[in-house]
């Protein structure tokens, strides 16, 4: 069996963010990390891939300036390889963008089953593995807290506002994992160290055959027109607690009439 | 200024539209003349609500059965569109509207603006609020792709309210066949079991994260929300460990939360977090840590540890 999973390199979350001051898109200059939203689409991959007795596991990426820092972690938890698109043209893609590159890169590699995260920890937007499959005109399944591959039939549970649902489909499709339904493994020093002779291979648009019009800033066709400061609370009480600090509580809420 | 039409992507059940599809409603018709509604599902039972709160027509999705909401409504939809011309689709920012909003997009080939809190019309064109970099700023994005321009929103962004209107026309609209994409099938649904206050509308939050120590710790949280008659909510952090289900999460994933008083007791407040909470009227912050983020949005912030305050807590007012 082979699995595509599509990871994102992102600034570090614990970093504050910075806008690019002419784009206003997210600023990517420095290291690029593992989004942890996409460990568990590694993760699940990983397990499907052993639960089905062998197969493959590759990465797919967009990231600026060849990246491959969070790539190399993917590779280490024990994914097989890479595919890395790097290309100038991509810097401001939208979520729409990055899904027709995506699509484009992993409909050359025969995936039995795609994986992503459900959404990214800087975007969040949730849209991409919906509209890559979208791209690739295979189902998808989103939202999965658990994955069972059998026949070449994937059962899915999909999370929804009341519960979940169990939903069939055959294969080739994509599924996108909700964090924290799986417990990504730590890298090993032995994986960390094979993870930097594995094979990445690295395209640019042209090597997609996609317009360089169709992605980045122009292809986004959304224009920021202002960016402002949100009102900030004001400060409140700061109590430390010597033993009687739940009366604080108390008092707050009967001021609130909640008690 | 207003556009002409806006359409939305209306959600509920047999019971009726959810709050958010309401609250959608109500901040579309104070930017169109004219509000029109999209159902893949319970249509008719929308009717009146939707009606009520301004929409003239709800479009309703027959022979969905057993199929995934996304590809059939997207389907259904650009054939819709074509045909209505609306200037604008609003989605609520659901599991069911992600997907539809996201394969729309890539069918009729244009950007769908997420997450945002605001809309306005400028110059005859759609502007969307969106908060970034865990709320501390807004930015605001002009939609330049033709229309109709396709935006989706987060929960609780606008406060529903009727427009005294009568039941809203329903149109049946046919099924659009989305070929091998749309071959998965729902087999079977399950409900998580509800009890007590839900995180949606309750009043009173309590939420809980890792400060708690271990999921046992989690009872506290549960105790304190049935003696306030409150809801319990949970930090990502502790959904992701297994502590409680996800239906439980406050934050940029999960439920957007904004009650009377929101207790958030050993959270620390990252950005994911306070996204789903800060807009609560009033906030109580129990945590050890006096340098963590909660207590930079909090009106009453007590620095100490869950395990001496909460027992404390729960105590005084199990005996009031």
């Amino acid at each position: 069996m082979k699995v595509v999973v599509c990871v994102k390199q992102i600034p570090d979350p614990a970093v504050p963010g910075q806008l690019e001051p002419d784009t206003n898109t997210l600023n990517r200059d420095d290291k690029l990390i593992l989004d942890e939203s996409d460990s568990y689409g590694v993760e699940m991959a990983l397990q499907l891939v052993e639960a089905a007795g062998g197969g493959q596991v590759s990465l797919v990426s967009m990231a600026p300036r060849s990246e491959t820092s969070g790539l190399r972690t993917a590779l280490a938890m024990g994914a097989d390889d890479a595919v890395l698109i790097s290309d100038e043209a991509l810097a401001g893609s939208d979520a729409l963008g990055t899904a027709k590159v995506l699509g484009a890169a992993i409909g050359e590699l025969e995936a039995d089953l795609v994986l992503a995260g459900v959404e990214s920890s800087d975007g969040y937007t949730g849209t991409v593995p919906e509209m890559v499959a979208g791209v690739m005109g295979v189902p998808s399944i989103t939202f999965a807290k658990h994955i069972e591959i059998s026949d070449g039939v994937a059962s899915v549970q999909r999370q929804t506002e009341a519960g979940y649902d169990q939903v069939e489909c055959a294969l080739p499709a994509v599924v996108s994992v909700t964090a924290g339904v799986v417990e990504p493994r730590y890298p090993s020093f032995k994986g960390i160290m094979a993870a930097k002779k594995k094979p990445v291979d690295a395209k640019d648009l042209g090597a997609l055959g996609i317009d360089a019009s169709a992605v980045g800033v122009a292809g986004a066709r959304q224009e920021t027109v202002d960016v402002t400061d949100a009102p900030e609370r004001e400060a409140g009480e700061i109590i430390t607690d010597e033993g009687d600090a739940h009366t604080n509580i108390v008092e707050f809420l009967t001021e609130l009439k909640v008690i | 200024m207003t556009l002409a039409q806006i359409l939305l992507f209306a959600e509920g059940d047999a019971d009726g539209a959810s709050g958010l599809t309401l609250e959608l409603a109500t901040k579309a018709r104070s930017l169109a003349d004219t509000v029109t509604a999209f159902a893949p599902a319970h249509g008719e039972a929308m009717a009146a609500e939707l009606g009520a709160h301004g929409v003239t027509t709800v479009y309703a999705l027959e022979g969905l059965g057993d199929g995934l909401v996304g590809v059939h409504a997207a389907a259904a939809l650009a054939a819709h569109i074509d045909a209505a011309s609306p200037d604008a689709v609003f989605f609520g920012q659901t599991t069911d509207g992600r997907d539809t909003a996201a394969r729309l997009a890539v069918l009729a080939d244009r950007p769908v603006s997420t997450n945002n809190v605001g809309a306005q019309i400028v110059d005859g064109g759609l502007v969307t609020e969106e908060p970034i970099f865990g709320g501390t700023q807004n930015i605001y994005t002009a939609y330049r792709a033709p229309t109709p321009a396709l935006a989706m929103f987060r929960p609780k962004s606008f406060e529903a309210e009727p427009s005294g209107g009568g039941a809203a026309a329903v149109e049946s609209v046919s099924a659009v066949d989305p070929g091998e994409a749309g071959r998965a099938t729902v087999t079977g649904r399950h409900a998580e079991e509800r009890s007590g206050p839900q995180l949606d509308d309750a009043t009173v939050v309590v939420s809980g994260g890792r400060g708690l120590g271990q999921p046992d710790a989690y009872s506290m949280v549960d105790e304190l929300a049935g003696l306030l008659g409150a809801a319990s909510g949970a930090s990502r952090a502790i959904v992701d460990a297994g502590w409680v289900p996800y239906a439980k999460q406050v934050g940029q994933t999960g439920k957007v939360v904004k009650p009377n008083v929101y207790i958030a007791c050993g959270i620390s407040g990252a950005t994911q977090h306070l996204v789903g909470m800060k807009g609560s009227k009033n906030i109580v912050a129990i945590n050890k840590d006096p340098e963590a983020p909660i207590f930079g949005v909090a009106d009453l912030g007590i620095v100490g540890d869950v395990h001496k305050v909460m027992p404390a807590l729960i105590e005084a007012l199990k005996s009031r």
